[in-house]
């Protein structure tokens, strides 16, 4: 199993990662130029490592499917971004976020990596200022903090509920900058096909010309794949509508071994699912609950009343509340991490308390907020959220509670890869979502932008590096070369095969139907009988998917339906992947929750003797069952401890 | 309801485009518009037509994929919000409502509802970026910057760069968009530095796409979804003119 070191560096906690940026190869700047690096995603990660490997003189391509890296979908983050700058002077430090962020993801995260994506968070802050984001900020003119999710501090930096968008624009300027200095190319409306493998590197890829059809060739001394997380599987989520996992799929086909599948964040505060045309669910962002409180009425046939239409929350008195996560876990109360507050919603709407026409909702209430604080404020610092609110529910927020459930928002699982960010395919890195590096099996609020630009700006810009040092003398590569013909090859075949199907149902439909298997047997709640259904009915279901999808038109023209059915594809697959993830997994850990193990009081109860570690899954071929590698979790420096937010 | 639809049909860039009329039944009041457009396009592709091309992907108003005219209006008839956030609650049962993708020189119809927006990236390429480069900035608490300049700064940030501003104005000048970014950096210590070029550079390169004048319509404001003031096309002409006069003297 040498194929799975982590390349943790020696040392104490707090010196890893300046050692290894002190022992590490670079290369210098003449020999920079020789070097090309295919970035692939226009997001936080692959914007912000596509930029600075543009300042540091390395040839860029950076590729991504929207008409403008400005759309990625870091674009629809709201609530903020966490750094441990301790501005408030609550308790802040590096090692209190680092260990939040490791108890946050239950124990099933590197300490390594964790520490320092704690460290480098506060240059994070620093070097978004200094690109012109308009952080909120306080009267004195410094910057505003608010808290989130699993934390007892305030460290969350934010621009009022866009917060994942301002960050992109400064990526993105800082990218503009580089594309107009030459440093970088780009490639947009392409989208990856194909990973191009020589001689066991990564060293280019197949991508498809979204307006034109035509298959390109792309070749590179370094790939990152920075195409972020695979949501959409579920078909309903809070992803963007292209959001996909078809990048991190093809590289796990070619090699690279995929990191902990099953671990999917579902967040608590969504708008609850309405109609079967539905598309997506919309996010209410989680800094709602700093000060909206979550309840559902304490008797049920006040429930059923209000199902029924027949009485509104706001006529339920104060004593027939059930204000459940305070009353469950009164130190963090309405801010428990996500996964401890969706499964708190499902359970009592499970047990009949839930609220709305479907019994599937729970209440988000900001009466006692607006009585303390006035209308004003909470408007200041909600009032896009809560227009966006009353847009799709028709209810007005100040004056009724939001109605909220559980959606599928993130997955914690993605690429395997090692301290350094690269895979078990050499010169192949990946970044931000699309690894599975730091967040455990729960991601914190306000992480995953942390995460996204600590991987681009800060760790990557180093890491790559110390492969490249030793690519100076590789020539720039041929696209002619064999491997790119049959990359480009299988890519093709693979379009042709879709579009020669012709068959009665739609791609859409075969979506639908794989998210609904994946809700019902790998959401919230996971069982080993559930589990094992839900790999007979996806296998089943590709199988007719290759039978009887319709993907109308052809290749060489813009067709959105022959890119979704590439993508799901792809998800039918990985979706396999995940329950057999979840069905291995004999334990529940954070966002994975597996029914028969659980505390008395319904809590997540962990197995460390025999988990903890990833799985790391490798591809062994399409018919065959994929091989199970397992990479042991190492603490070291933390004590690892049951979760207690009580 | 039911809804008779006259959507712009248009193979490609170079083919001539033309009104189509469909026909959609039974859609939910709580559908999002582009909701709508998926059962449309549903049906298409069952019956074996090319369904309808648009450019969509967050659905929540923020990444600005989605760019349609309603009924002849820039996402639609509602203020302050994207074709993604419009609700058919919003329309009558039995009502024809007209599809048409932005109309502008500088942004070319692909297909259909698609239009080439590039415009756009290269302006912000010609200067909307602060000169920096990772790493080596200083403390981000070491510049306090007045409450009243960064919420300022955030208004004009808020663009999501749809291109509704130059959808909606009858020269498809680009002032609007421009102007927020010119805007933000203006009020923002770290972006006064480079604001003469900025600024300079920007406009220049936006009269060279062929985006034409501004003539304080105000109609970009109206229709913008995120609500951006004209008043910071005030303020990049007052940088302009300072600019100008400034490099003029050296």
């Amino acid at each position: 199993m040498t194929k799975l070191d982590a390349k943790i560096p020696q040392g104490p906690l707090a010196e890893k990662w300046t050692n290894y940026k002190a022992h590490q190869n670079l290369v210098n700047p003449s020999n920079k130029r020789r070097l090309d690096i295919i970035v692939v995603g226009t997001g936080l990660a692959g914007a912000s490592a596509a930029a600075s490997f543009g300042e540091m003189g390395f040839n860029v391509k950076v590729f991504g499917i929207h008409d403008s890296p400005r759309r990625a979908h870091s674009i629809a983050a709201q609530g903020g971004i966490n750094a441990a700058k301790n501005y408030p002077n609550d308790g802040d430090s590096i090692y209190r976020l680092f260990y939040d962020t490791i108890k946050g993801g239950d124990y099933r995260a590197r300490e390594g990596n964790v520490y320092r994506l704690a460290e480098v968070s506060n240059n994070i802050i620093d070097q978004c200022v200094a690109q012109g984001v308009p952080f909120a900020r306080e009267y004195g003119g410094l910057l505003d903090n608010r808290s989130f999710g699993g934390a007892q501090v305030s460290r969350t930096f934010y621009a009022r509920g866009q917060t994942g968008q301002q960050l992109l624009l400064g990526a993105y300027s800082a990218l503009s900058k580089e594309i107009k200095k030459g440093s970088v190319k780009m490639f947009m409306r392409r989208e990856m096909l194909e990973l191009v493998v020589i001689e066991g590197r990564a060293r280019g890829i197949i991508v498809r010309n979204l307006i034109t059809g035509e298959i390109e060739r792309h070749s590179a001394h370094a790939v990152v794949i920075a195409t972020g997380g695979y949501g959409n599987v579920f078909f309903l989520s809070t992803n963007a509508m292209a959001s996909n996992g078809s990048a991190a799929w093809k590289v796990y086909k070619k090699g690279a071994f995929f990191g902990n599948p099953s671990f999917t964040q579902i967040h608590p505060t969504c708008i609850p699912v309405h109609g079967d045309y539905q598309s997506k669910l919309t996010l209410m962002s989680e800094s709602l609950r700093n000060d909206g409180r979550i309840w559902v009425p304490k008797h049920k046939e006040d429930a059923e009343k209000i199902q029924k239409g027949k009485l509104k929350p706001t006529e339920i008195p104060e004593d027939r509340r059930d204000y459940y996560l305070e009353r469950r876990y009164p130190a963090f109360g309405n801010l428990v991490p996500r996964d401890v507050a969706s499964r708190a919603a499902k359970e009592r709407c499970d047990a009949g308390y839930g609220v709305g026409s479907t019994g599937l909702a729970v209440y988000l209430d900001f009466e006692d907020a607006i009585k303390r604080l006035g209308k004003h404020v909470i408007e200041a610092r909600y009032g896009n959220l809560f227009q966006m609110y009353e847009k799709i529910v028709d209810e007005n927020p100040y004056e009724t509670p939001m109605m909220i459930y559980p959606a599928v928002h993130y997955t914690m699982g993605g690429i395997w890869v090692d301290y350094e960010l690269q895979t078990t395919i050499p010169g192949l890195f990946a970044a931000g979502e699309a690894n599975f590096s730091d967040h455990g099996a729960n991601r914190l609020g306000a992480s995953a932008l942390m995460q996204g630009l600590s991987d681009g700006y800060f760790v990557l810009p180093y890491t790559i590096q110390n492969y490249l040092a030793d690519q100076i003398r590789v020539p720039r590569f041929e696209t002619k070369l064999p491997e790119f013909e049959e990359a480009e090859k299988a890519a093709r075949e693979r379009i042709e095969k879709l579009l020669s199907i012709n068959g009665t149902d739609t791609v859409d439909t075969f979506h639908r139907r794989l998210g609904l298997i994946m809700w019902d047997h790998v959401g919230m709640g996971r069982n080993k009988e559930g589990l094992e259904k839900a790999i007979k009915m996806i296998q089943e279901l590709r199988a007719e998917f290759w039978k009887n999808v319709r993907v109308p038109g052809k290749n060489e023209m813009v067709n959105p339906e022959l890119e979704k059915a590439l993508r799901l594809a792809d998800y039918m697959e990985l979706g396999e992947l995940m329950a057999r993830d979840a069905l291995l997994r004999e334990e529940s850990c954070g966002g994975h929750f597996r029914e028969e193990h659980q505390t008395e009081e319904g809590e997540a109860l962990r197995d460390d003797e025999n988990f903890t570690y990833v799985s790391a899954w490798e591809y062994t071929g399409d018919d065959k069952e994929p091989k199970l590698n397992k990479e042991p979790l190492v603490f070291e420096f933390i004590e690892v401890k049951q979760r207690n937010y009580k | 309801m039911d809804l008779t639809l006259k959507i712009w049909r248009q193979a490609t860039a170079s083919e001539k485009g033309k009104f189509v009329e469909y026909q959609v039944q039974n859609i939910s009041a709580d559908a999002s518009f582009l909701e709508m457009l998926d059962v449309l396009n549903e049906e298409l592709v069952r019956k074996g037509e090319d369904p309808v091309a648009f450019d969509h992907d967050c659905r929540e108003g923020i990444c600005g994929a989605c760019s349609l005219y309603i009924n002849g209006r820039p996402h639609g008839p509602d203020k302050g919000i994207t074709t993604c956030q419009m609700h058919m609650r919003r329309f009558k049962d039995g009502e024809t409502i007209v599809i048409e993708p932005w109309r502008a020189k500088p942004f070319p119809v692909i297909k259909d509802l698609m239009v080439d927006r590039t415009a756009f990236d290269e302006i912000i390429q010609a200067g909307g970026y602060v000169s920096i480069n990772t790493g080596g900035v200083p403390d981000a608490n070491a510049i306090p910057i007045p409450k009243r300049d960064a919420d300022t700064a955030m208004d004009a940030a808020a663009c999501i760069g749809c291109g509704a501003c130059v959808a909606a104005c009858k020269n498809a000048s680009a002032m609007l968009f421009v102007a927020a970014k010119v805007s933000q950096f203006a009020v923002l210590p770290q972006g006064k530095i480079e604001a003469r070029e900025r600024v300079q550079n920007m406009v220049a390169k936006m009269d060279e796409l062929g985006f034409g004048n501004c003539t304080n319509t105000y109609a970009c404001e109206a229709e913008c979804p995120k609500e951006i003031s004209v008043s910071h096309i005030a303020r990049m002409n007052r940088e302009y003119l300072s600019a100008k006069l400034v490099s003029q003297k050296e």
